[in-house]
């Protein structure tokens, strides 16, 4: 089994937003980046399919050599290949997919695992693109999985109030959500073993942008509220302003 | 500059945030003096279209297909792409709900289209359109253009209104032909959590975190869940401690939800909390600790125990009659 597993690398959850003079951009200094939660979620499932059918785990992640860290990070919990498309620039998410379904096109997979959605632009978008791009089938939000020997799926995915069962065939693509496993954490011996693979190196496939950023603004800050009360005496006050000043109930 | 809305359908309805959908897209062609239609995809499904008129549909296309009983991504995107083609519609729609995210970007590279996804608002500029998406899980607004002839949009529930207005919708039956590779992926079976709406639909949600101080506690928060028809919500603590089940996580890796009404008991507000509820309207927290974060974005507070606030709010809630 031929597993390719996306990660992207995106600034940390605690990270305060300064926006960048261009205007467009964050202000990169000063913030700590890391792999995105779901794609560990990603690699974690790509692994456990590896071992289960035997083959080989490729991760790839499009940016710059930043992206590096995220990339030994997914060596380290025993991915077995890495490959960094390189560009410095800037890409939609159109762009991005591009550059990688050119690169998981070489590769014929039979599984390309992705996460629900990158914890920065929060596109969700990524993954259903190379899915497109490539022809294959794609089943995103998934927290069940279960590959069968003859190549057929039976998943289950997310949505607005239950789960869907869905029923697929590979070669497929899957965006993994919370919940589908546990990722593990990279052992020491991952960590040393990872520091002599060898990341490959690429410049990305060029590609359009399609969607182009105006402006990246901070929203309207809140005006801080009031307390109204310190024990449950305050309930009173609380229903009469929901019902009369906020209108909701 | 034709717009086309898609529709949602789910059991013989159509969601909320398709009306949303609809009425917004409608708008938009209206103000940029175009046509309009919405689409409505399944197996029998055309009983149900004219009332979207109510929408603001006033033409809806509808492809009722029993290839179609079992939902499949690949053949729904391949009806919308094709529709839009035939419509001339240089701008087409969906709502940012589970089908609509999976289908879109298939929607989008069958048309050569830039997708703007999650949209929270749309702003006409000459002929075009300027769409605000949220980033960082809300701590950052992007505004984006799309720079290709024809535009796919998503938009997040719960944002635009879906007021009444308009009457039935005309109609139109079309068939769109299947390849069989269209339908590789379908589902087999939809399993449906029994009660609560999903926080993500949610008008109103209730949301409990570690001061709850376990799992047999939240009966507390269904209780006034239920009073006030919300749906229920948990922070990453108790949903990582096993108390709650991950589809209740709300925050920056859970969901990112904007209800009416958000009522946070014993959670303290961390960011990637926060990140997951800012946009909500209006935030209430209770908190034992005065100098929790929550208060910093809670619209009214209540500093006190959740054991007993709690019981007294639902009780209220109860004797006021909502
Ligand atoms: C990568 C990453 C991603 C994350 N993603 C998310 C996410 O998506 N969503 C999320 O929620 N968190 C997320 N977190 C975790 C986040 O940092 C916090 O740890 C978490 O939100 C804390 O949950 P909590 O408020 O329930 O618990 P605590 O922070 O422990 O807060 C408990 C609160 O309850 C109050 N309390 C205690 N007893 C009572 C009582 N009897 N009555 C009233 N109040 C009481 C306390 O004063 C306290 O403020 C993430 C963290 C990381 C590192
Ligand atoms: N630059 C990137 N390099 C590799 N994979 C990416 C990149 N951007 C996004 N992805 C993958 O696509 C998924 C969805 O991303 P997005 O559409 O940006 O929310 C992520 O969880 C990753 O698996």
């Amino acid at each position: 089994m031929k597993v390719v597993v996306c990660i992207n690398h995106v600034p940390d959850t605690e990270t305060k937003i300064r926006v960048a003079s261009d205007g467009t951009a964050i202000d990169r200094a000063g913030v700590n980046f890391m792999m995105s939660p779901y794609d560990e979620i990603a690699v974690e499932e790509g692994l456990r399919i590896r071992d289960k059918f035997k083959g080989d785990v490729t991760v790839v992640s499009l940016g710059t050599d930043a992206n590096k860290e995220t990339l030994r990070k997914a060596l380290a919990m025993g991915a077995d290949r890495a490959v960094l498309l390189r560009d410095d620039g800037v890409r939609d998410s159109y762009a991005t997919a591009s550059g990688l379904a050119a690169e998981i096109k070489g590769l014929t997979p039979d599984v390309v695992l992705f996460g629900r959605q990158s914890i920065d632009y929060d596109d969700a978008q990524v993954g259903t693109l190379v899915a497109e791009l490539l022809s294959l089938p794609s089943v995103a939000v998934v927290v069940k999985l279960d590959i069968k020997e003859d190549g057929s799926v039976v998943c289950e995915r997310e949505i607005e109030g239950g789960h869907e069962v869905v029923h697929t065939k590979l070669p497929a693509a899957f965006l993994a959500q919370k919940g589908l496993n546990d990722p593990r954490y990279p052992s020491l011996k991952g960590i040393m073993a990872a520091k002599s693979k060898p990341i490959e190196e690429r410049p990305a496939a060029p590609a359009e942008v399609r969607v182009q950023t105006l402006a990246l603004r901070k929203p309207p800050a809140k005006n801080p509220g009031r307390i109204i009360g310190t024990d449950a005496s305050a309930v009173k006050e609380l229903v009469r302003l929901l019902h009369e000043e906020a209108k909701i109930i | 500059m034709n717009v086309l809305a898609f529709a949602e359908e789910r059991g013989g309805k159509f969601k909320k945030s398709s009306l949303e959908t609809i009425r917004a897209g409608r708008r938009l062609a209206d103000a940029l003096g175009g046509e309009f239609a919405a689409l409505v995809a399944g197996s029998g499904v055309a009983a149900a279209a004219p009332g979207l008129g109510r929408y603001g549909a006033g033409r809806v296309i509808v492809v009722d297909d029993p290839k179609l009983a079992q939902h499949s991504n690949t053949a729904i995107a391949r009806i919308i792409a094709e529709v839009a083609r035939t419509e001339g519609a240089t701008m087409v729609f969906l709502p940012a709900s589970q089908m609509g995210k999976d289908v879109a970007p298939r929607v989008a590279i069958k048309l050569g289209a830039g997708l703007a996804a999650d949209c929270i608002a749309l702003r006409i500029d000459g002929n075009d359109v300027i769409a605000t998406r949220p980033v960082f899980a809300g701590k950052g607004l992007l505004d984006v253009r799309i720079t290709t002839p024809v535009k796919v949009f998503t938009l997040r529930p719960n944002i635009f209104d879906a007021a009444e207005e308009g009457a039935d919708a005309r109609v139109e039956a079309r068939t769109v032909p299947l390849d069989p590779a269209d339908t590789v992926t379908i589902v087999k079976e939809v399993k449906v959590a029994a009660g609560r709406p999903d926080v993500t639909e949610a008008d109103i949600i209730v949301s409990g975190g570690r001061g709850m101080k376990g799992p047999e506690h939240f009966a507390l928060i269904e209780r006034l869940a239920d009073a006030l028809g919300a749906g229920v919500g948990a922070s990453r603590a108790v949903v990582d401690a096993g108390w709650r089940p991950h589809d209740e996580q709300v925050g920056q890796t859970g969901k990112t939800v904007s209800p009416s009404l958000y009522i946070a008991c014993g959670i303290s507000g961390a960011v990637q909390h926060l990140a997951g509820m800012s946009s909500s309207k209006f935030i209430v927290a209770i908190n034992r600790d005065k100098d929790a974060p929550i208060f910093q974005i809670a619209d009214y507070g209540i500093v006190g125990d959740v054991f007993e606030v709690l019981p007294a709010l639902t009780e209220e809630l109860k004797k006021t009659g909502k």
